[in-house]
């Protein structure tokens, strides 16, 4: 192999769950324990298949879900090896796995650290065991403490937490509460997400009823800009809309999302975006199971990966550097954009410097009337 | 054609109320003339459109022939007249009927007389016509025929005794019809030397043939080549084709003669030309009296009609031009609206009627409309003496130049079961009604006559009374004049500008209810902006109510990684889409839904 390696992220779906929550529109599936190993079977052999495996070194791995720590660790190793014996791997790599509380013990967590993994993300969503019945959750209060003693004792020291708010009857109280616990945990990293209701998912149609009361904009705003001012006096940086974390601790392999660099989907529905082509893995599971791992390619212009590039690097608050627009695509960003960046900075929803262009405060709560104007 | 000839032949139609069968005992009539095989047999041949069939009402007149031999074993011909069933189709159902010697009215075994079986027999009746009863769906477990009878006698005054006891869907006693048409309608009598007069009783558009007109012959003959006369457009062409009517199909004849029913074809291009109850002549040998009875229809409703997408204007012009060949009743004109472009205004005989259009607008030319709120038309006196005639609300006059003003009264009849009296007066006397009086069919079912404004029930007023009387109420209205009334014209704004296509004439009464209620649908409706909108209603200068939009606080999407970035493009795309297709007004975008939202107000 000759010439420098190229960097790439590398994604790892695990479609299953215990329960269903009833927000979620993800590609999951509760229960079809009976599917683990069948499942991790394939995912290993996609794995293997790669074949331009030699040209890159890795530098995160994210195994997301679904809940991947619900499938017993011995298959987690398996898929892991599988990828760190295919790709080279930096040896200061991120590599990330999404836990739900009630899903992981300490053997179980042992074995997260020994086969590599270095940053763990709990599924938190909620300290309030009345909103957390509400949303669906199998884990409460007390299991997240039990749980977070462990990953400490485990030996984790990059930890985030998810949390959700403007979740149905919430009170702007409640959520302060969740965010004070959170921070007094001292996690290296939180996000803290604006719940969206989903078409399809039970949660939509208990709001089409009227069965479950709807947060006002104003309060999730509120909701919205308490947590920004905890988490900023507690040594917290803001570093994208919904992310949090201590300097340091940015999640590596959301930027590559967002820097629109290039990552490698394994698994169910897994998404890729490989020499400037986006493809996405077949979504049946049994297709899937039985070797017929791909799926469709995403077609996009090149105007469309502009738009990418902008909505995609405007979510982080560094926000986009014309100097990198230029770099990534040989166009200048100021002859392509240059009326909207202008009609939004009067707006006053972009910060504009002449070199960078970011959200204003504004900018970041109205954030898809700016991402709209550049498609 | 002989007198001996007319002997065999019976012109007739079936009346009813909805759903009392008329359609099911015209197929079976058909299939029993042994003209059709079960086969051809179509359900409900005389109602060939789509939209009719899912509504069960018959829109237009159409007939058909059938050849019955009787006991005798003399060969019938009888004409079978289809009737529109609806009070916006009044005119054309007198003049169907007026084609006519005799009428089968169809009175379903259970539910007894109606509101509109009422309407038509007297219809029929002021026709001269022998009006035959029947009594329909005996099979029925609730089936009560001799109550039924009862009250064709009380009601309609009908000898009821020897009426024929059927059931059209089971075959029960079709034959009886047969022969009660044939021994009890009287054959025509028409004078076969004399110049010729029919009447025509309906028209329709043939891309290969012109205009077809549908007649009854009284007086005379035509045949291909005689030159005719209509006599009130006055317009004269040469025949090209004379038939009658087969089941689902023309049949050319040689001729047709007085007391026949069947179709001419004259290379007409413009169906406006063969006007519903005109008479027919020879241009050559005109005959001296027309028929009684034509009058020309003018629409009672307006309303604008506007393309969702303003680039399918000439779209909707096509195929308003391609419906109005066989609807000369349709009246439409280009309408330029602020707030929805290009569109058309358009005339209509009642709230059906435009219903219709629409929707066939909408479903056999997959058009997407938005439609404002529908018009009467108002007489302003002005200040100079000028009268004028307002079918469109944005063209009032000031009001310092206006006398006064005049709205057309309508008279309403309600026939329902009186435990629903009250709140259906109740719904009149809101609607500023005028209270005529009440009577009782029998203990449990009245006729409450009330005058109404017309503009008062364009909106939802049947709706409203459906929902009031779980649908038992049944309802016919007659334009009865105008009076003069205290109107004003109530003006929408949104964001401080005037839109166009929200304004309409109200009474001064209701001018604050209505406006604040079309505020606050304005609301719902109208997405937040990054600015606070005001949303206004107005009387003049005067602001009546106000509703506000507050600014847009959030519009984010909270979570975006899992990689799947094509699918936040596209949600994007769509969001994007979706504002493309509001209208703007001034900076506000407003959905299309909100000009609909406004048309039903009443949320019962």
């Amino acid at each position: 192999m000759s010439g420098l390696k190229k960097e790439i992220s590398i994604y790892i779906h695990i479609p299953f769950c215990v329960r269903k929550c009833l927000y979620c529109d993800f590609n999951s599936f509760a229960g079809k324990e009976e599917y683990f190993e069948a499942y991790k079977n394939a995912l290993v052999s996609e794995i293997n298949a790669f074949d331009k495996a030699e040209g890159y070194i890795v530098k995160t791995i994210f195994l997301g879900g679904g809940t991947p720590s619900v499938m017993p660790s011995k298959f987690t190793g398996e898929i892991l090896k599988a990828v760190l014996g295919k790709f080279k791997t930096d040896p200061n790599a991120e590599l990330s796995m999404e836990v739900n509380p009630k899903t992981v013990d300490f053997d179980k967590l042992k074995e997260y650290r020994d086969y590599g993994v270095n940053r763990l993300s709990v599924g938190v969503q909620s300290f309030s065991e009345r909103l957390l019945k509400i949303l669906g959750r199998i884990h409460d209060r007390r299991d997240f403490f039990e749980c977070f003693e462990l990953i400490q004792r485990a030996g984790f020291k990059n930890v985030n937490f998810d949390l959700m708010f403007a979740l149905p009857s919430q009170s702007i109280d409640e959520w302060e509460e969740t965010v004070k616990t959170a921070v007094s945990l001292r996690p290296s990293h939180l996000s803290v997400y604006s719940l969206i209701i989903e078409e399809g998912t039970p949660f939509f149609n208990m709001f089409e009823k009227g069965e479950l009361m709807e947060v006002s904009d104003e309060d999730d705003r509120e909701m919205y800009y308490r947590a920004k001012e905890i988490l900023r006096e507690n040594g917290f940086f803001q570093y994208e809309i919904s992310n949090f974390s201590k300097k340091g601790f940015e999640c590596r392999h959301n930027i590559v999302y967002w820097k629109r660099k290039e990552y490698i989907g394994f698994g169910l529905g897994a998404c890729s975006f490989l020499d400037n082509e986006r493809s996405r893995n077949n979504l049946s599971l049994s297709d899937y199971i039985g070797g017929n791992w791909f799926g469709e390619r995403d077609e996009f212009t090149e105007r469309d990966a502009f738009a990418e590039f902008m909505f995609l690097g405007l979510r982080m608050t560094e926000g986009i550097l014309r100097k990198d627009f230029y770099d990534y695509f040989g166009v200048d960003m100021e002859a392509l954009f240059g009326k909207e960046i202008k009609k939004l900075s009067e707006r006053g929803l972009l910060l504009d410097d002449g070199e960078r262009i970011s959200l204003t405060e504004r900018g970041i709560d109205l954030s898809n009337v700016v991402f709209r104007e550049f498609l | 054609m002989s007198f001996d000839r007319q002997s065999k032949i019976r012109n007739f139609s079936i009346i009813a109320h909805i759903d009392h069968g008329k359609s099911t005992l015209a197929d079976r009539l058909i299939q029993k003339s042994g003209l059709l095989t079960q086969r051809e047999m179509q359900e409900q041949v005389l109602d060939n459109m789509e939209l009719e069939r899912e509504r069960g009402i018959t829109i237009k007149a159409q007939a058909v022939r059938l050849i019955y031999k009787a006991d005798d074993g003399e060969e019938y011909t009888l004409n079978l007249i289809d009737t529109p069933g609806h009070v916006d189709f009044n005119y054309e159902v007198s003049r169907s009927l007026a084609a006519c010697d005799g009428a089968v009215l169809v009175v379903d075994a259970a539910q007894g007389v109606e509101a509109q079986t009422l309407a038509n027999v007297y219809l029929a009746l002021d026709n001269d016509l022998e009006v035959i009863p029947v009594i329909n769906k005996i099979d029925l477990p609730s089936a009560d025929t001799e109550r039924v009878k009862q009250e064709i006698e009380d009601i309609i005054g009908l000898d009821a005794e020897g009426a024929p006891l059927i059931s059209a869907k089971a075959d029960i006693n079709i034959k009886d019809v047969f022969d009660k048409i044939i021994s009890d309608i009287p054959a025509p009598k028409g004078d076969y030397s004399a110049p010729l007069k029919a009447l025509i009783f309906d028209s329709f558009y043939d891309a290969y043939k012109g205009v077809i007109v549908f007649m009854r012959v009284f007086d005379g003959s035509v045949r291909k080549g005689t030159k005719i006369r209509f006599m009130a457009t006055e317009k004269e062409f040469e025949v090209t084709e004379v038939g009658v009517f087969g089941p689902g199909r023309f049949i050319p004849a040689d001729s047709l003669g007085a007391g026949e029913v069947g179709y001419l074809t004259a290379s007409i291009k413009n169906v406006a030309d063969t006007r519903i109850g005109d008479t027919v002549t020879e241009a050559s040998r005109p005959t001296k009296e027309a028929l009684p009875g034509y009058k020309k229809v003018n629409p009672m409703v307006y309303c604008g009609i506007f393309p969702a997408d303003g680039s399918k204007y000439q779209d909707l012009r096509d195929a308003l031009d391609k419906l109005s060949l066989n609807d000369a009743s349709l009246q439409f004109e280009p309408e330029t609206s602020v707030a929805l472009g290009f569109g058309f205004r358009c005339g209509f005989l009642g709230l059906l009627h435009l219903e219709i259009i629409q929707e066939r607008l909408e479903r056999e030319y997959n058009l997407d409309l938005v439609t404002t709120a529908p018009s009467v038309i108002y007489k302003i006196y002005l200040t100079n003496g000028d009268i004028i005639e307002l079918s469109n609300p944005s063209d009032m006059p000031d009001v310092t130049s206006i006398e006064k003003m005049e709205e057309p009264i309508v008279k309403a009849e309600i026939i329902l079961p009186s435990d629903y009296i009250g709140t259906v007066m109740e719904l009149c006397q809101q609607r500023r009604g005028e209270y005529v009086g009440m009577e009782y069919l029998e203990e449990t079912r009245a006729v409450l006559t009330y005058n109404l404004p017309l503009n008062e029930i364009i909106y939802d007023f049947f709706d409203v009374l459906k929902s009031r009387t779980r649908g038992y109420a049944s309802f016919d209205y007659e334009l009865t004049g105008y009076e003069e009334s205290k109107l004003v014209k109530l003006d929408m704004m949104v964001n401080r500008e005037v839109v166009d296509a929200l304004s309409f004439i109200v009474h001064e009464s209701s001018a604050v209810e209505r406006g604040r209620k079309i505020a606050e649908k304005l609301k719902a409706e109208i997405p937040r902006h990054l600015f606070e909108i005001p949303i206004q209603a107005a009387i003049g200068n005067k602001i009546i109510a106000r509703e506000t939009v507050s600014a847009m606080r959030k519009d984010v999407l909270a979570k975006c990684y899992g990689g799947d970035i094509t699918r936040k493009r596209k949600l994007l795309e769509k969001q994007k889409e979706g504002k493309k297709r509001m209208r703007q007004i001034g900076s506000v975008e407003v959905p299309q839904s909100a000009f609909m939202s406004v048309l039903k107000l009443d949320d019962e």
